[in-house]
C-alpha cells in the first residue's frame, strides 16, 4: 500500500490544499458513517482518536466527546475494528494518548493500526526524546508517526522534529488545547513557515481552526488543515453524517479557492 | 541502569529517568517550558546564595527545623518506638511548604509573573498561596470540584491569602482531574507563569526538584534520630503516599542507611501497591488502570491522597525492593487520627493518619516487632478534616 506520506506529498504536489478533519472514534453508534460522509465530502485524510480518560491537551469539546464515548464503551479494539470493516479510501491517522498506545507495548500497538488499514499515528504526549520505540515499533508497521511542532520550539528542535516526523509535521498553530477559536491564531503563520524552511514534509496546522474562513487563511502557510473540536462540538450536538459532511464540503470549498504554493515557495 | 536513587541521592537523574520510571511525557508545547525550569532550577540549586535564601525562609519564616516528637503514650500501648516528624508543624500546617518556597523563589528568579498549582486536600494550594503572597505572585490554584466541597476550609484560607480558586468539573473531580485541568491551562501561560507542582509527580525536571526540596525531612529527622535514638537511626521510616513527595523526603534522609522504608498508600488510591505500569501527567510509573488502559478514578477520605498514581522515584523504589508500598482503609485512618488526637494531643491530617494507621496494625507482628523503633512523618494537621472526624465520630461520641 503507498504509505500515508507519499500520498498526502502527490495531493499536495498536484496543487491541492490538503484537509483533515477529526473525529472521535466511537462517539456515536454511528459513527462511521460520519467517517464515510467526511470521506466523500473531500477529506485527503481523517484523524480518529482513540478516547483516552484523561486526554490533557484537549479542550473542552474534545474532552466531552472522549466522555461520551467511553461511556457507550468504546475501545482500542473495537474502534479498529470498525475501521477495519468501513473500507474507506481516505487514509486514517489514529491519535491517542500514550497510555493506550503503550498499554500492550508499542509494537503491538502499532501492527493492530497497520491490521485494522491505518497508516498513520499521533501521540501528543510523547515528544521527540520519549517517541524513539514508538517510532521504531510504527516503522516497522509501515505505520507513520507524525511528530507535533510548537510555536514554542526552537529551531534546532524544529529541524529534528520535521526529520523525525513521518506523514507528515503536525504544527500546533497556538499555544493551547484543542478547541474552537474566534480567530487563526496569530502564530500560526509563522510555525508554518518556519517547518517549510526546513522540510519538504507535508505541514498539517491544527488546534482552533474552527470555519472555512479560518482554514483558507491556515492553508496560505502551510500545506493542509486539521479541523477538530468544531466538527465534534456539531456531532455532539446531534448532527446527522450529511451535515458534518456539508461542513467538511465548506471547508474544502474554502481550501480550493487558496492559491497552491509555487514551485519557489516549496521547501522555502 | 541501576539504582540512581541509591547511588547518589542527590543527583539530577539522566533525562529524568528514575530505571523504567520518570521521563518527560509531555506535549511539544510544553517541552521548551519544561526545559526551562530544569535549567533554571539546576543552577539555582548549586547557587549558594539561593539556597541560603531558601534556608532563611525555612527558619525564619516556615518554623523549620520542624521538632521530632517521641509519641510517649502512644508508644507504650503499641510496643514499639514511635517518632513523629512534625510537618504539622511547619507554617501553614503542612510539609507542603518546603517545596512551594523552594519552587516560588525559582520562579521569581526565573522572571515569572504569577504561579500556578493543582491541589487534592488544599494544603499545597494553601501553600501556594501563602508563598505567593509573600512573593508577591498571583496566584491561581485548580482544584476539583468533589475536593472543593469536602475540603471547604482550605478554599477560604486560600481565597483568603488572595489566591484564585479554579473548581474543575471534569473526570473524578479530585486530584487528578485538577492536575490535568492545571496543565491544560499551563500551555496557554508557560511565558508568565511557573507551574509549582504540588508532589514528586509530573514531567522532569519536577519529581526530582520537589524531592530534593523536600529532602529536608530526612535530613532533618536523620540528625534528630541520632540524637534521640540509642541505635541512631530508625529501623522503619513511615510516610503517607498520595503523590509521595512527603515520603520522598522521608526516605531521602535514610535510604543510605538500614532502615525499612514503608510508604502507605489509600486503599482507594494505591497506585504503588496495585497500579500497573503506564503514563500520565509527563511521567511514566504505576497508575491504576483498567484492562484498556483508561485511568481508574481514586477514592479515598484523604483528598491528599486520591490520586491513581505515584511518583516515579517511588515506582522505582518498589521495583528495586529498597522500599516497599502498603496500604490503609479509610476506616483505619480515622481510627488512628482520633487515637492519635487523644493519646498525643496531635489531630492529624487524614492522609497523613494513613502513615500512623499501618503502625498501629503492624506493631507487634513480624511487620514491626515489638521492641523496634519507627519514624513516622506526620505531614499535615488535622483541621481542615475537621467536618470529615466530626462525620466519622457523630455528635455524640466527640463530647
Ligand atoms: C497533609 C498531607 N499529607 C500528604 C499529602 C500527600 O502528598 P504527598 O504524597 O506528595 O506527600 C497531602 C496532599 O495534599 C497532604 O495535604
Amino acid at each position: 500500500m503507498t504509505s500515508l506520506e507519499t500520498r498526502l506529498r502527490l495531493r499536495r504536489d498536484r496543487g491541492r490544499k490538503l484537509l483533515m478533519p477529526y473525529l472521535t472514534g466511537g462517539v456515536t453508534p454511528d459513527w462511521t458513517d460520519h467517517l464515510r460522509a467526511l470521506a466523500d465530502a473531500g477529506a485527503d485524510a481523517i484523524e480518529v482518536g482513540i478516547p483516552f480518560s484523561d486526554p490533557t491537551l484537549d479542550g473542552v469539546t474534545i474532552q466531552e466527546a472522549s466522555d461520551v464515548a467511553l461511556c457507550r464503551g468504546a475501545t482500542t479494539a473495537g474502534i479498529l475494528a470498525d475501521l477495519s470493516r468501513s473500507r474507506i479510501d481516505v487514509p486514517v491517522v489514529v491519535s491517542t494518548y500514550a497510555n493506550l498506545a503503550l498499554r500492550r507495548g508499542a509494537d503491538r500497538f502499532c501492527r493492530a493500526l497497520a491490521d485494522a488499514g491505518v497508516q498513520g499515528l499521533i501521540v501528543p504526549d510523547l515528544p521527540l526524546e520519549e517517541a524513539g520505540s514508538t517510532g521504531a515499533a510504527a516503522r516497522a508497521a509501515n505505520v507513520d508517526l507524525a511528530l507535533l511542532a510548537s510555536p514554542a520550539t526552537p529551531a534546532r528542535r524544529l529541524r529534528d522534529i520535521a526529520e523525525r516526523s513521518r506523514g507528515f509535521v503536525y504544527a500546533v498553530s497556538l499555544m493551547g488545547t484543542t478547541g474552537e477559536r474566534n480567530q487563526l491564531a496569530a502564530s500560526a503563520a509563522g510555525l508554518a513557515r518556519r517547518l517549510r524552511g526546513v522540510t519538504d514534509r507535508p505541514v498539517f496546522l491544527g488546534f482552533g481552526i474552527s470555519t472555512p474562513a479560518q482554514a483558507a487563511a491556515a492553508a496560505r502557510d502551510a500545506d493542509g488543515v486539521i479541523v477538530g473540536a468544531a466538527l465534534m462540538r456539531r456531532l455532539l450536538d446531534g448532527a446527522d453524517p450529511a451535515s458534518t459532511a456539508g461542513f467538511v464540503r465548506s471547508l474544502r470549498a474554502a481550501l480550493d479557492g487558496v492559491p497552491a504554493r509555487t514551485a519557489a515557495d516549496a521547501g522555502g | 541502569m541501576e539504582a540512581l536513587a541509591l547511588r547518589d541521592p542527590t543527583a539530577a537523574p539522566v533525562a529524568g529517568r528514575f530505571g523504567r520510571h520518570g521521563g518527560r511525557f509531555v506535549p511539544e508545547p510544553l517541552i521548551p517550558a519544561c526545559e526551562e525550569v530544569e535549567v533554571a532550577f539546576a543552577e539555582a540549586w548549586a547557587d549558594a546564595g539561593f539556597r541560603a535564601d531558601l534556608a532563611w525562609l525555612l527558619s525564619r519564616y516556615a518554623g523549620r527545623p520542624t521538632p521530632l516528637t517521641p509519641a510517649l503514650r502512644l508508644s507504650t500501648e503499641l510496643g514499639v518506638t514511635v517518632l513523629l516528624k512534625r510537618e504539622d508543624l511547619a507554617h501553614t500546617g503542612s510539609h507542603k511548604i518546603n517545596n512551594v518556597l523552594g519552587q516560588a523563589l525559582l520562579a521569581r528568579r526565573m522572571g515569572k509573573r504569577r504561579l500556578l498549582a493543582e491541589t487534592g486536600a488544599g494544603m499545597h494550594g494553601v501553600a501556594t498561596a501563602t508563598a505567593g503572597a509573600l512573593l508577591g505572585l498571583p496566584v491561581t490554584v485548580f482544584m476539583g470540584e468533589r475536593d472543593v466541597e469536602r475540603q471547604a476550609h482550605n478554599v477560604f484560607r486560600m481565597r483568603l491569602l488572595g489566591a484564585q480558586v479554579v473548581p474543575v468539573r471534569s473526570g473524578s473531580r479530585t486530584l487528578k482531574d485538577a492536575t490535568s485541568e492545571a496543565m491544560r491551562h499551563w500551555v496557554s501561560v508557560t511565558e508568565e507563569a511557573y507551574y509549582c507542582v504540588g508532589s514528586v509527580i509530573g514531567p522532569h525536571p519536577y519529581p526530582w526538584m520537589v524531592r530534593q526540596l523536600q529532602a529536608v525531612i530526612g535530613q532533618e529527622a536523620r540528625h534528630q534520630c541520632a540524637e534521640q535514638l540509642p541505635a541512631g537511626t530508625p529501623e522503619h521510616v513511615v510516610a503517607c503516599v498520595g503523590g509521595g513527595s512527603n515520603a520522598a523526603g522521608a526516605f531521602a534522609g535514610f535510604v543510605d542507611t538500614s532502615a525499612r522504608l514503608v510508604g502507605v498508600e489509600a486503599a482507594g488510591g494505591a497506585g504503588a501497591a496495585r497500579g500497573e505500569i503506564g503514563v500520565l501527567h509527563g511521567f511514566q510509573s504505576l497508575f491504576l488502570q483498567d484492562e484498556q488502559g483508561q485511568i481508574r478514578e481514586a477514592r479515598s477520605a484523604a483528598a491528599g491522597l486520591d490520586y491513581p498514581g505515584v511518583g516515579p522515584e517511588h515506582a522505582h523504589l518498589r521495583d528495586l525492593g529498597r522500599a516497599e508500598y502498603v496500604t490503609a482503609t479509610d476506616e483505619e485512618a480515622l481510627a488512628a487520627a482520633v487515637r492519635l488526637a487523644r493519646a498525643e494531643g496531635i489531630v492529624p491530617a487524614i492522609e497523613s493518619a494513613h502513615a500512623l494507621a499501618w503502625v498501629i496494625r503492624a506493631a507487634g507482628t513480624t511487620e514491626l516487632p515489638t521492641g523496634s523503633s519507627v519514624l513516622v512523618t506526620l505531614s499535615g494537621r488535622g483541621d481542615k478534616d475537621i467536618a470529615t472526624l466530626m462525620t466519622y465520630l457523630g455528635d455524640g461520641e466527640a463530647e
